[in-house]
């Protein structure tokens, strides 16, 4: 029964949205029907990650062909941790559209293209085969596709075709990469993989395939050369999907990298892990830059995103055990505040009838609630010492100057004063500063009742998500060892091998 | 579209586009074929209804919204994977069933034929709801 | 025998970019399942051009069996290559209805920042 368990995030969601999907013309059952799904699939995999902690790895045999041949599902520290995260944050989301969506009417499709797209995610986490985890990729990219075009107008279209044609560039070049490391090594299966190419080797074509898994992983995670299509496309749907984006969409690229690059192409890493600290530090520069042009609140967060990936990649290239639990904490972090930062911001916007903060201001006045979930978010976004940001970022670069990377530390820092420069910006226009002349008042009461009320459900959400920011800040030590332990079964896969591959995977060292 | 040549091919081609389809589906286990072969052929049925009567013919023909086939066809293919686990083997084990027919001999049904049955409608269902989406939006520009 | 692929290969991609980077919108749709194209026939030569039978039936023991997985993959990726280029072709067809143009230049509305 327990080795059963990995496979329900992924293929039981799926279940779900079938069911959600027969059930298209009763909103409210499809509402009820996703609620039940993720609470489930949250319990299951809270299970699977108690389990993966204490007795090791589980490992799901598809079909009960054995492990190199057939398609695996592992849950181990790593894939439980994202997947635990993921559900978490996936449940906020449905809080807040449960309480936008169901006014709104975002269409029919909402529900079953967010379960799909959760379950694929969960998917590309839970997966122990290459080939699998291109299938769940295309899974959540066919939810995603439908959430980020829905009931769009030409603003929102617009942006969807950007990210969908990037997006199956990517697969492409994924698909390449699967292919070329097929005919090479003759097995796709990861554990598999890892332990072949440590005895054999691919001369002269493992820099090329790891690049090729670089460019698609980092296009899919908006790493530095590859992150146009996500400014123009994410802040354009509603917020409820926004945040499920955010959360979600890029870590999916991170953590899938993290896998293939500390399991399969850590062989030659002054090639492979030095290119990634060089493109991590500019993406560290170029997403704080970037956000800080940004006039719009949702737009403002969606970039900073970017350098958000960047340290976490930082993480992954500085290759230590203390620089990869930072990277984990971190994103766990990342993941929980930024949903809770553009959710007030889909929020705010809401209430002001625009998300521009030149166009906004004195929302401190009539609504202290909202303005201090902001700040609050908004100073662990920018890593204020009490607060959960604080202690990834510290990580990140106690790590870096243990490993002498001056240069990137030194971006991280800089980056850091600058996202408390754009988290405290909005706060000056939006919350803090007067209402520019000629724009109504957006008092309690001065809204049609509709939006009052659906404003005071989804600040809910906020708040269940800043309950467990605050939660994160205060066990920060005993998450932070879990991360070490995770960070050095990754950087020591043994555990991990023999899990999937029986006696076979000691083969390795 | 209005041609003569078109609908009466139509009437005649579509029983013939059905039938090979479900060929295609039940011989798809050994030979070449299967679920997705099978129902783009019977996806075609409906396009070519589409094309030659008018998108609310198709539509009338196939009687329920291609969203409730994709709906109803994951479904069975979910179940179809989740059937193994029911008797205690590993998730997407196949089953099978062999019954002895008379005058034909062992008829073998199992849960890989469930789960390509549920592609069938699957991709029925996505056909049609893409085919008929890129119709009615050629239909509103024609008509503008 | 490889050659000959990887010249295809080679081709497939070079036309595939060729397309993407066209301003047409359809011709960039067509592109990227070009691109799709090459990827599948990339697999198909990178797993190896071998003369066997089909696996996995009775064939009786001592015949040359293909490998399976290479054909499983691409059969997967056709699959799913068909699923997206549909909804791309689709998602294309509504944006360019609603901005009255086939040029991916005309598509800067998302990227305009709020005035």
């Amino acid at each position: 029964m327990m080795h059963l368990l990995p496979v329900y995030p992924v293929a039981g969601l799926i279940l779900w949205a079938a069911v959600s999907i027969t059930l298209h013309r009763y909103p409210l059952a499809q509402m009820a029907v996703t609620a039940l799904a993720l609470l489930s699939a949250w319990a299951v995999s809270l299970i699977l990650l108690y389990t993966a902690t204490f007795s090791g790895p589980i490992v799901l045999l598809v079909g009960n062909w054995p492990a190199p041949f057939g398609i695996t599902f592992v849950a181990d520290r790593l894939s439980g941790l994202m997947t635990v995260t993921a559900l978490t944050v996936s449940l906020c989301v449905w809080l807040y559209a449960a309480f936008s969506t169901a006014r709104e009417a975002t269409g029919q499709g909402f529900y079953p293209a967010m379960l799909a797209m959760i379950g694929g995610v969960c998917g590309a986490f839970l997966t122990g085969d290459l080939f699998n985890l291109y299938v769940w990729f295309e899974v959540l990219l066919m939810g995603s596709f439908v959430l980020i075009a829905l009931g769009g107008g030409r603003k929102q279209l617009e942006g969807a075709l950007k990210y969908v044609s990037v997006n199956l560039v990517s697969s492409a070049l994924f698909l390449a990469g699967a292919g070329i490391l097929y005919g090479a090594l003759g097995t796709l299966n990861m554990a598999d993989l890892a332990v072949k190419m440590h005895l054999q080797g691919m001369p002269m074509l493992s820099s090329a395939v790891a690049a090729l898994f670089l460019c698609a992983f980092g296009i899919k995670a908006a790493l530095f050369p590859f992150f146009f299509w996500l400014p123009a496309a994410y802040h354009t749907p509603p917020a409820a999907v926004n945040a499920l984006f955010g959360a979600l969409m890029t870590k999916v690229g991170v953590v899938a990298m993290i896998r293939v690059f500390t399991l399969i192409f850590n062989h030659e890493t002054e090639v492979t892990h030095t290119l990634l600290l060089i493109l991590a530090g500019v993406t560290i520069a170029v997403g704080a830059l970037g956000a800080y042009g940004q006039w719009e609140i949702r737009r403002i967060f969606s970039f900073s995103i970017i350098g958000q990936i960047g340290y976490i990649i930082m993480g992954l290239a500085l290759n230590t055990p203390l620089a990869l639990a930072g990277a984990l904490f971190f994103m766990i972090h990342n993941m929980i505040v930024k949903t809770a930062l553009l959710l007030t911001g889909g929020i705010a916007g809401k209430l002001m009838g625009t998300e521009d903060i030149r166009r906004c201001g004195g929302l401190y006045v009539g609504r202290p609630l909202l303005a201090y979930a902001y700040l609050l978010c908004a100073l662990s976004l920018a890593g204020v010492p009490p607060l959960s940001g604080f202690f990834g970022k510290l990580a990140l670069i106690r790590a870096g100057f243990d490993a002498g990377a001056w240069a990137v530390t030194a971006v991280a820092v800089a980056a850091s004063f600058l996202s408390l420069g754009y988290g405290m910006k909005v706060w000056m226009y939006a919350f803090w500063g007067p209402l520019p002349a000629g724009i109504p008042d957006t008092a309690p009461g001065m809204r049609s009742p509709s939006v009052e009320s659906s404003a005071r459900g989804m600040i809910w959400a906020v708040a269940a998500l800043i309950g467990l920011m605050l939660l994160l800040s205060v066990g920060a030590g005993p998450l932070m060892r879990f991360c070490l332990a995770t960070a050095e079964g990754l950087l020591d896969p043994r555990e991990y091998l023999q899990a999937v591959l029986g006696q076979g995977g000691g083969a390795l060292k | 579209m209005n041609s003569v040549i078109l609908r009466t091919g139509t009437v005649y081609l579509r029983p013939l586009l059905l039938i090979f389809s479900v060929f295609l589906l039940l011989g798809g286990h050994n030979q070449p074929g299967g679920g997705f072969t099978g129902g783009l052929v019977a996806g075609l049925a409906f396009v070519l209804e589409a094309l030659a009567f008018g998108l609310d013919q198709a539509r009338r023909t196939l009687r329920v919204h291609p969203l409730t086939l994709v709906g109803c066809g994951l479904l069975l293919s979910a179940m179809s994977a989740f059937f193994s686990t029911l008797l205690g083997k590993p998730f997407m084990t196949g089953t099978w069933w062999v019954w002895h027919v008379p005058g034909w001999g062992e008829l073998a049904v199992g849960t890989p034929f469930f789960f390509d049955l549920g592609v069938y409608f699957d991709v029925l269902g996505v056909t049609c709801l893409i085919i008929f989406s890129l119709l009615n939006a050629g239909e509103a520009e024609g008509k503008t | 025998m490889e050659f000959g692929f990887a010249i295809a290969i080679g081709g497939l991609y070079a036309a595939g970019f060729y397309m993407m980077l066209r301003r047409n919108i359809v011709k960039f749709i067509l592109g990227l399942s070009l691109l799709g194209h090459g990827a599948n026939l990339l697999i198909f030569t990178a797993a190896g051009l071998t003369r066997a039978n089909a696996p996995l039936t009775a064939g009786g023991s001592g015949t040359v069996m293909a490998d399976p997985v290479p054909q499983a993959l691409i059969l997967t990726a056709i699959v799913i290559g068909f699923g997206v280029t549909a909804y791309m072709l689709v998602l294309g067809g509504r944006v360019s209805q609603l901005s009255q143009a086939d040029d991916v230049d005309a598509l800067r509305e998302s990227e305009r920042g709020a005035e």
